[in-house]
């Protein structure tokens, strides 16, 4: 008879849904979590397969090493660069985060986050038209017409469709699905489609114009037929669509990286929230932009209030820059202009482009992360740290900013990310003697 | 320990008007005497006050937190590098966190309080505030759109209301009910953008009306004996008229406490003709009301020329705003809660309604009777960045100036307003400190602030005395929190942890099993999520309840 | 022969469940070097489910598996592939001054692996 206890209303963070309803059943002999009530599939994998590993507490260069010991060496690489870049941070606490940043400001350093790669556009589009949205409870109470546009929840964000959207039956919404009218827009036919009443076959690249065309539409200005040719969209699905969001209760536009990655980025995301803005002349509208990471919405909210700017943010002048494209990580690297490195909880040797990766390979990298990842293959320290929501508490933002405190499960032997930081960051403030001034004195003295 | 002699002190909650007097402190706080070894601050030729007390700012949450990342353009033009002590930043009308704690304690201000949150947010708004360095702070629970509260009240479950109201206070670590354009928000989220307009209007779905919901919210803070009074953002806001809206409103109160806050907005008189360019201010009607009745108190919530950020949990009032901007416009929904609007905005002298309201906000200053319950803010960032406290104070003090400064503003507006008739009266540096310090702590109840008696909180700020007002209280020579010396000859010497000021009403725990239902159906996190652990409070004061303080039984 | 077609790289759910046992983990590498194609597509240049397949970008080269999809799901040109190491080869490091790098929409020329 195993010993089990069972932790209730534990959080997953595998995905931006952060749901907060799991029931984990742990197993006290082999130290895993055996049951998850509640968790979809990617979240059972999250919490069946993040157990407690045998693995060194660090290495450097390749050598077995404990936490103290790669703590400094982390903190002298970080010391002696002249322009060191932090990096990742979407998959862990809040708390962690809060160091990442204090450390950067100490080094004067760059910090940025998986935003960039992911809803950074999203959030460049953010700052120039704004937007309007909602909670995801208001949504599942509320909203009688949900459009999702460039992602595919049924495989990334399962419960999306089943605790917060389509199914879900809400206070104004009592009957659920039957109450709504689903729509998804997308350039392939992905198994999300299957819950939508109406599917739109967008040509690839060609989001921005099937958007711009509905403001139009919406605001009641003609849109030429040609319009099918460019985008693959017929000009009278459109005009019904436009249609169906003016006369709507309540209407949600939901958006992936379908979006973002693609031609147009921040234009797309920005057509696409000035439409929900826009149709706020006739009804409610809302739109939210599909959150990734467990807890990337904590790093932007994170590093928005500590810094003013949500990512790709420089420090090196002694205060807060704001530039993507010229601060954000695949650019510094690719352009092979960081010296050092400090990723945290992300696995850019896996996910960014080759010249990034090739940088990578050139200068001294420290990671921290439960698992070894291509990253940390590479690294020149690699510290072995605690799984957040696992095994180390603290605060995370479902991705309508809804802020959680994690219930652990699992007692971890390693050290949670954020007891590491606060360690880099004290040994390098000693390292450095305080914080780090811009040497403004020496701008134009001979080198 | 600390001595400082030789400054002039105002201290008007002891009656202590400019007399010069010796100011002893020691383990954190104002003692009769220190030792003769104690180190002394030579004051002479300066004015010693308590330290600031801001009783109505956005300065932490998700709301705040979406309007700093709104606007980059404007952290770009203002920044803040680090220091061998202090953490770097970015200003504008939405600072970042350290940036916005340096600047109020660069002001001489030890104590802000934030306006609005709704208790799902709590977690953020306390680890930002954790990140706001220096000052003492807390928040306001937004309860006038909770749908929870509205099924009890229009169900008649009276003691269940209480209780939760009670149940949420002290689980989000709030420090009194706030009331934001009750009813209004619900209306935005479940009617396709409508708003109330009228207190005895239904909030559908609801057997309920505003009136009834401000009355029972005020009734029951009353009840549970908060420091500090149900705090509300009147219907209306902004709107031609709506000063019958905000007279109503003080009427519910029924001799009960009551605070109207940014009462500036809520003064406007009908348009004479159908453009806006006809509005006229209430503000002596208004002035009358809080003069003559003790219950109520306000702050003025001033416009200041230049940049503002519109930032409301006033959604109607939002959209409305973007619409005449003609800008960006930031609009979130919370479930159960509240609803938000942020616009980035600008206050201009030579608009018609800009200088009203600019005017307005000075005659409520000008004609208050009791400076006690008439104080000072600018609804930051609404009505202007807190940074033009100083000019605001220079515009109450200095008659000369203020008639520079009218002299440039739109005159038809000015000539609706009692300025044009010629109201000279001068603040004195007691009723400024009273506005600013005194006042402000009096009406949060916090017994150990705004003033400079034995056993009060060592927050004390020391300003070099000078003919230009707004010199002298932009930038005070010394600022003491809680004993230790936080800065010196203008320059930070250490940074400081304040305490976040919150409140904890008895209630009784059987109302959980009522609540817990509504929770578990309608929200879309779990109801045991929902409450604050004290793990988010860092250093923190529980200010007692008056019952709680009496020992009466419950 | 090869062809141009655009592939769009994005999360599965095989792809999500697998990559918490581990990147290095077999079933990782399998569904990140799986590439979804038309089944008309396939047929043209002569290709099997399984089949490898030589997928180059104007940054890089890889070498996938190919797998039929119905022409209603993914349209001809069209190629879909779990994130991962492979899909990373083929993304360019220019952000247009962005921060993000095209992961989608990428311009391919895909050739059999004879």
């Amino acid at each position: 008879m195993a010993n089990t206890h069972v932790i209730r209303d534990a959080t997953c963070t595998f995905c931006g849904c952060v749901c907060d309803d799991m029931h984990l059943t742990v197993d006290d002999d082999t130290h895993k979590i055996v049951k998850a009530e509640n968790a979809c599939v990617l979240g059972r994998a999250w919490f069946k397969e993040h157990g407690i590993e045998q693995r060194p507490f660090a290495l450097i260069e390749g050598r077995e090493a404990s936490t103290e010991q790669a703590i400094d060496a982390a903190a002298r690489i970080l010391a002696d660069a002249r322009f060191p870049i932090i990096y990742g941070l979407s998959d862990t606490t809040c708390e962690a985060q809060r160091q990442a940043v204090a450390i950067a400001d100490i080094i004067g350093g760059s910090v940025d986050t998986t935003t960039s790669v992911c809803h950074g556009p999203s959030g460049i589009a953010f700052q120039d038209v704004g937007e309007a949205t909602a909670t995801l409870g208001e949504i599942r109470n509320r909203a009688d017409l949900l459009i999702f546009w460039g992602g595919n929840p049924a495989e990334s964000h399962p419960r999306l469709f089943t605790r917060y959207t389509v199914t879900a039956k809400g206070m104004y919404v009592p009957n659920g699905r039957k109450d709504r009218t689903v729509v998804l827009v997308d350039v392939r036919r992905t198994p999300s489609a299957a819950v939508a009443d109406i599917f739109l076959q967008v040509k690839p690249r060609r989001d921005f114009e099937v958007l711009w065309a509905l403001r139009a539409l919406v605001k009641g200005r003609p849109v030429d037929p040609t319009i099918e040719q460019v985008t693959g969209v017929p000009l009278a699905t459109l005009e019904d669509l436009a249609k169906r969001m003016k006369s709507c209760r309540f209407g949600v536009l939901l958006f992936g990286m379908g979006l973002t990655m693609t031609r147009g980025r921040h234009f797309n995301s920005g057509a696409l929230l000035a439409l929900a803005s826009d149709l706020n002349e006739y009804t409610h509208f809302v739109a939210k932009p599909v959150r990734g990471h467990g807890n990337v919405t904590g790093a932007d909210n994170v590093v928005s209030w500590q810094t003013g700017f949500p990512f790709g943010v420089n420090l090196s002048r002694g205060y807060p820059r704001f530039n993507p494209g010229e601060f954000t990580t695949v650019d510094v690297l690719s352009r092979g202009e960081a010296d050092a490195a400090l990723i945290i909880a992300a696995d850019p040797a896996s996910n960014f482009p080759q010249p990034a990766i090739e940088h990578l390979r050139r200068i001294p990298v420290i990671v921290l992360d439960p698992k070894s990842t291509h990253t940390s293959q590479l690294a020149k320290v690699a510290i072995t740290t605690a799984s957040y929501g696992i095994s180390v508490g603290g605060t995370v933002y479902r991705m309508d900013d809804v802020p959680l405190t994690l219930r652990p499960a699992l007692p971890s032997p390693y050290p949670s990310d954020e007891s590491v930081l606060t360690g880099i960051k004290d040994r390098v403030r000693e390292l450095i003697g305080g914080n780090r001034m811009p040497a403004m004195d020496r701008i134009g003295a001979a080198a | 320990m600390l001595r400082i002699v030789n400054g002039r002190v105002y201290d008007p909650a002891n009656g202590i008007d400019g007399e010069v007097r010796d100011v002893c402190i020691a383990d954190g706080k104002i003692v009769a005497d220190v030792p003769g070894q104690a180190r002394r601050i030579d004051a002479r030729g300066m004015v010693v006050m308590p330290g600031g007390v801001d009783i109505h700012c956005h300065i932490a949450g998700p709301k705040v937190n979406l309007a700093r990342k709104l606007q980059p353009e404007d952290h770009r033009y203002d920044v803040l590098p680090r220091t061998a002590v202090t953490r770097s930043g970015v200003g504008g009308t939405v600072p970042s966190t350290f940036t916005t704690g340096y600047r109020y304690a660069l002001m001489g201000y030890t104590t802000a309080m934030e306006a609005a949150v709704p208790p799902i947010n709590a977690r953020h708004v306390l680890e930002e505030l954790h990140d706001t360095p220096i000052i003492d702070k807390g928040f306001y629970a937004l309860m006038g759109n909770n749908v929870l509260l509205f099924k009890m009240l229009e169900q008649g479950r009276h003691e269940e209301f209480r209780n939760t109201v009670a149940w949420l206070l002290a689980s989000s670590k709030a420090y009194t009910a706030k009331l934001v354009n009750p009813g209004g928000d619900e209306a935005w989220k479940g009617r396709r953008n409508a708003n109330v307009t009228r207190l005895d209007e239904k909030i559908e779905p609801f057997e309920l009306t505003p009136r009834q919901v401000i009355s029972a919210l005020i009734q029951t803070v009353d009840e549970l004996g908060l420091p500090h009074p149900a705090h509300i953002h009147c219907n209306n806001l902004g709107h031609s008229g709506n000063f019958e809206t905000t007279l109503e409103t003080m009427r519910i109160a029924e001799g009960h406490r009551a605070h109207i806050t940014h009462i500036q907005f809520h003064s406007y008189g009908h348009a004479a003709g159908k453009s806006s360019d006809h509005a006229t201010s209430k503000a002596r009607e208004i002035a009358e009301y809080v003069n003559t009745h003790p219950n109520i108190s306000a702050d003025v919530g001033q416009v200041m020329f230049g940049k503002a950020t519109a930032m409301t949990a006033d959604a109607p009032l939002g959209y409305m705003l973007a619409r005449f901007a003609k800008g960006k416009w930031v609009s979130a929904d919370t479930e159960h809660e509240s609803g938000c609007g942020i616009v980035p905005f600008a206050y201009q002298d030579r608009v018609y309604t800009h200088a009203l309201q600019w005017a307005i906000g000075l005659e409520l200053f000008l004609m208050s009777k009791d400076p006690w319950r008439m104080v000072l803010s600018t609804d930051h960032p609404n009505g202007g960045s807190f940074l033009s406290y100083p000019k605001l104070i220079r515009l109450l003090m200095d008659r000369e100036f203020r008639k520079q400064e009218m002299a440039k503003v739109n005159q038809k507006a000015l000539r609706q307003t009692a300025l044009a008739d010629g109201l000279d009266r001068e603040y004195t540096l007691s009723e400024i400190a009273i506005v600013t310090r005194a006042g402000p702590a009096r009406l949060l109840g916090l017994t150990n602030k705004g003033h400079l008696g034995i056993g009060a909180d060592a927050d004390i700020s020391i300003y070099q005395e000078q003919e230009d007002k707004e010199q002298m209280f932009n930038a005070p020579r010394y600022v003491t929190k809680d004993g230790e010396l936080i800065i010196e000859d203008h320059e930070f010497r250490s940074t400081y942890e304040g305490r976040v000021l919150h409140v904890a009403p008895d209630y009784d725990p059987g109302v959980v099993e009522a609540i817990r239902p509504f929770f578990e159906e309608n929200y879309s996190i779990r109801f045991d999520n929902y409450p604050v652990n004290d793990s988010y409070l860092g250093k923190h004061e529980l200010v007692p309840t008056k019952p709680q303080r009496t020992g009466a039984a419950k | 022969m090869s062809e141009t077609m655009i592939l769009i790289g994005g999360r599965s759910s095989a792809q999500g469940t697998s990559v918490c046992a581990g990147k290095f983990g077999t079933e990782y590498v399998n569904v990140s070097s799986t590439l979804e194609m038309n089944v008309e597509d396939m047929a043209r240049l002569g290709l099997k489910d399984n089949d490898p397949v030589r997928v180059r970008s104007a940054t890089g080269e890889i070498v996938a598996r190919c797998k039929g999809r119905a022409a209603k799901d993914l349209p001809s040109g069209v190629l879909f592939i779990a994130y991962g190491p492979l899909s990373s080869v083929l993304m360019d490091g220019d952000t247009a001054g962005s921060g993000m790098p095209l992961s989608k929409s990428i311009d391919v020329q895909i050739e059999p692996v004879r």
